[in-house]
């Protein structure tokens, strides 16, 4: 699936109701018995956003899925999809204008790729199926396997199928649960690659996902859940939101006296020892501070080998929501 | 209610598309019939011309009611566990298919090859008959009312056993439990047809209506009862919804 390889499928078709966010949740919760598989969730994601949903297993990302997608039941809580409330008699209206790409392909396997298709083309009611079906093929460049048995395709073929069969119907809002689980990274980067060429179509994803760099190279915003979302926002956003900035000091030899070079420097707030010779600085503004340093370190004669900005990534971000407050699960 | 019919098309193709493919499936649905013709044949065969006095007040062919009783279920009882089991279930249940139209392609999809298979055995019986047996034998075997009842019983009793299979299909975690279950569940409707084909219960024309019209009834009532029984969250999550 290189991008050489990637045909455009079409236009995103209109919505109804294009200025209602593509998903709105309010105080959305399921439980299965005694078990909560997620609690008053409640979030919005916008038409044409990237949306990634993070979280351990078991911390309900799935769940929601399904429910978005009219499978389960909220057991409290409202929702709309495509500006349509989530309902069991709007079930069938909701289905028609998502599409969801479940962890596992569940592919026909003693069918072909292209029957395979056929039959969800006419599931969705698709016009011009045969058409469709080469777009969707040519998207996951996948032409030349149409009619091999699935049962024959690799596992990222697979994935590749599952893929084409979520684009047949050309949906508003695309749901990816895990789509590059167990996959190679060659063919983890050419999901990765479809996702792209979606976005820029405008067309909306929810992308659940254990890879956190994924999300962080994909998404807009992302949410971390377990049982309850955590957090949510664009991911430099969460970044800044959980971890002040600071700076990294690295000298030749230890300082002598470290405590009198930064105390009372612009926008220091504090400081703490990260090694024989590195030091990390809280700061309030780095690019206030960077230079004041420098100047600091020069003038008490102090060999410096590098400053740099501490950069906290997604995962930090992630194992601090995660770790802080537990696991969370029932 | 609106039914797509291309929607209930998609699930008949693929389903025969699978059958044909599935050496389980093939094999499950030839082997009973043979069973089935093979041995009357043999004792047809066999049987002198003094036997016709005798024969003509049984009611030999009903015995093979018993095919549209016990093939389809073989493939119904498949028909939503085998789907859950390799995963299929959730990818088709996300469409905008309803599961009145999930469940009738999938019970058409098991009446079609099952009433084939029903119709040509009989056909295969009724023309080794006519060329083989006895001709006082197969004229005393061969009876008029049998055949119009054989015809017009095979659909109402094969669309009764399609839906106890999907029923126990859907309630199923287990597609050879669910197909062991099917089998077990269509005894009944042989053992009525043993009864009539050996006399046991009086064939009349009476009996005859009364019996399709509580078939009919009954074939109605499955597909409500199973339709009621389809229930998404369940079949995904093993829980009920609330």
């Amino acid at each position: 699936m290189g991008r050489q390889g990637q045909h455009p499928i079409s236009d995103v078709p209109a919505a109804g109701d294009r200025g209602a966010p593509a998903l709105s949740v309010d105080h959305l919760s399921k439980r299965f018995g005694d078990r909560m598989a997620f609690e008053d969730v409640s979030f919005e994601v916008g038409r044409g956003e990237v949306f990634g949903f993070l979280g351990p297993n078991g911390a309900g990302k799935t769940t929601i899925v399904r429910t978005l997608g009219t499978l389960l039941t909220p057991t409290r809580g409202t929702a709309t999809v495509v500006g349509i409330p989530l309902t069991p008699e709007n079930g069938a209206e909701i289905r028609r204008r998502i599409a969801i790409m479940p962890e596992s392909p569940g592919l026909y396997l003693r069918l072909s790729v292209v029957e395979n298709l056929e039959c969800f083309a006419d599931l969705y009611e698709v016009s011009g199926s045969s058409e469709r079906i080469e777009r969707a093929l040519g998207a996951v460049d996948l032409l030349d396997r149409a009619d091999d048995a699935c049962g024959s395709l690799s596992k990222g073929l697979r994935q590749r199928v599952a893929l084409a069969r979520a684009l047949l119907s050309d949906p508003e809002v695309l749901f990816l649960d895990e789509p590059t689980a167990g996959l190679d990274p060659v063919a983890a980067r050419d999901v990765h690659d479809l996702i792209e060429s979606l976005r820029q179509r405008g067309v909306t994803i929810f992308l659940t996902t254990h890879r956190l760099e994924e999300a962080e190279r994909l998404c807009d915003r992302v949410a971390i859940l377990n049982t309850t979302l955590r957090t949510i926002g664009p991911p430099d956003e969460l970044r800044g939101r959980l971890f002040s900035s600071a700076l990294t000091i690295r000298t030749l030899g230890a300082l002598s006296e470290p405590g009198r070079i930064f105390a009372g420097l612009a926008a220091v707030t504090g400081w703490s020892q990260d090694g024989p010779a590195s030091y990390v600085i809280a700061v309030s503004d780095p690019a206030v501070a960077a230079p004041a340093l420098t100047r600091a370190l020069v003038a008490a004669g102090a060999d410096v080998l590098s400053i740099g900005e501490v950069h906290h990534s997604l995962e930090d971000v992630y194992l601090e929501l995660i770790d802080e407050q537990g696991d969370g699960r029932p | 209610m609106r039914l797509s019919t291309r929607r209930i098309g998609a699930i008949f193709r693929k389903e025969l598309r699978e059958y044909r493919r599935n050496r389980s499936v093939v094999a499950g649905m030839a082997i009973l019939p043979l069973v089935y013709i093979i041995q009357p044949l043999v004792a047809v065969f066999a049987l002198a011309s003094s036997a016709s006095s005798s024969l003509a007040h049984e009611h030999v062919l009903l015995y093979m009611l018993g095919i549209p009783a016990l093939v389809p279920v073989f493939v119904a009882a498949y028909a939503v566990v085998g789907e859950r089991q390799q995963g299929t279930l959730e990818p088709a249940l996300t469409t905008p298919i309803t599961r009145e139209e999930f469940l009738l392609g999938k019970a058409l999809a098991a009446l079609v090859p099952s009433l084939g298979v029903a119709y040509a055995v009989y056909a295969i019986f009724l023309g080794l008959v006519l060329r083989f047996a006895q001709p006082s034998v197969a004229s005393a075997l061969i009876q008029g009312p049998d055949l119009i009842a054989q015809v017009l019983f095979t659909p109402l009793i094969a669309t009764w056993s399609i839906w106890v299979g999907i029923a126990i299909s859907a309630r199923s975690s287990d597609a050879r439990v669910a197909q062991q279950l099917g089998v077990l569940a269509s005894v009944p409707p042989v053992l009525v047809t043993v009864l009539i084909a050996l006399n046991v219960i009086e064939a009349t024309l009476a009996l005859a209506i009364g019996l399709a019209v509580v078939l009919l009834a009954l074939d109605g009532l499955g597909w409500w009862v199973t339709s009621g029984m389809f229930d998404r969250e369940r079949l995904i999550t093993g829980h009920r919804s609330a």
